[in-house]
């Protein structure tokens, strides 16, 4: 069982995705967005940071990124593709998740443990989650605020409290297989109580859980 | 050819940036301002002689990716 962690350039949180599922026993490998074959990947995360700037739009040059063909294509075809924070911006520009990701209500960055809640385990993140469960991991960008004006999103993690606008107070949201699922805080940055907080691991468990031999 | 689309957010995507400046500028005494929305505009240069078809591809353009359907409609005008 293989994943892929994708590294656009201004990617900043690769090394961090890749150290939390080795250490919860997942076969990891870091590849640039200009591979065209992720043929021998079970799995793909696309982690957070700022892919090609966030010029023009967060995610809106990423999606054009030679690797994201591959991406488009192990989503078709029902395999496990998670993206955290930026790589939720690059699901939405790429229309593999719906809506989009605006500036946070309050225009702050914030960067700060946040409270979730479980309201969908459907999903390759929170398959191996309880519906109910709370979940704190840490919430780290500018432009958190969800948006679906087509409402067709499947939101599987909600936010208690409502850090930034978005949308039902959606955190996390998959597509309607559950397959691909965007979530804006970082379960990686979640996986050790001496940093806080082993809240995340629940989650990539659930993810590395949901691969299954190609 | 001179070409400059401007990209704007829909009506009913919030702006928090557009209120942000509102609020300052209430702030200021400028009470008279009832709304704010910043926008985008893009200036291009493209090689071309017919301005309908540099019209249409770069509308086509905005569909692919200046604009994002899902928050944004988007105005181009081929100056010349």
């Amino acid at each position: 069982m293989r994943t892929a962690v994708v590294v656009f350039p201004g990617t900043n949180c690769e090394q961090d995705v890749a150290h939390a599922l080795s250490s919860l026993g997942g076969e990891v490998e870091l590849v640039w967005h200009r591979e065209t074959d992720l043929s021998g990947f079970d799995g793909v995360v696309l982690p957070g940071g700022f892919a090609h700037g966030d010029y023009l739009r967060t995610g809106a040059i990423a999606r054009f990124s030679p690797v994201m063909a591959e991406v488009e294509r192990m989503a078709a075809q029902g395999l496990p593709v998670l993206g955290i924070c930026n790589g939720f911006q690059v699901l939405c520009e790429a229309g593999l998740l719906p809506g989009a990701l605006i500036a946070n209500r309050d225009l702050a960055f914030i960067c700060r443990f946040v409270d979730l809640e479980v309201v969908d385990n459907d999903s390759i993140l929170t398959g191996s989650a309880e519906i109910g469960q709370r979940i704190r991991i840490p919430l780290n960008s500018y432009e958190g605020n969800w948006v679906d004006p087509g409402k067709t999103g499947r939101i599987v993690l909600r936010y208690l409290g409502d850090p930034n606008g978005s949308q039902h107070a959606a955190a996390g949201v998959a597509n309607d297989g559950g397959n691909v699922v965007g979530v804006m805080p970082h379960p990686e940055r979640g996986v050790d109580e001496l940093l806080g907080s082993g809240d995340g691991r629940v989650l990539l468990e659930g993810f590395l859980h949901s691969l299954v031999p190609a | 050819m001179k070409v400059t689309v401007e990209i704007t957010r829909r009506p009913e995507i919030a702006d928090p940036q557009g209120t942000t400046i509102q609020r300052a500028l209430h702030d200021l005494g400028n009470n008279e301002v009832m709304s704010v929305r910043v926008d985008r505009v893009i200036h291009l240069e493209v090689d071309g002689d017919d301005p309908a078809v540099v019209q249409s591809r770069v509308e086509e353009m905005c569909r692919q990716v200046l604009a994002n359907p899902v928050l944004e409609d988007f105005s181009v005008e081929v100056t010349g």
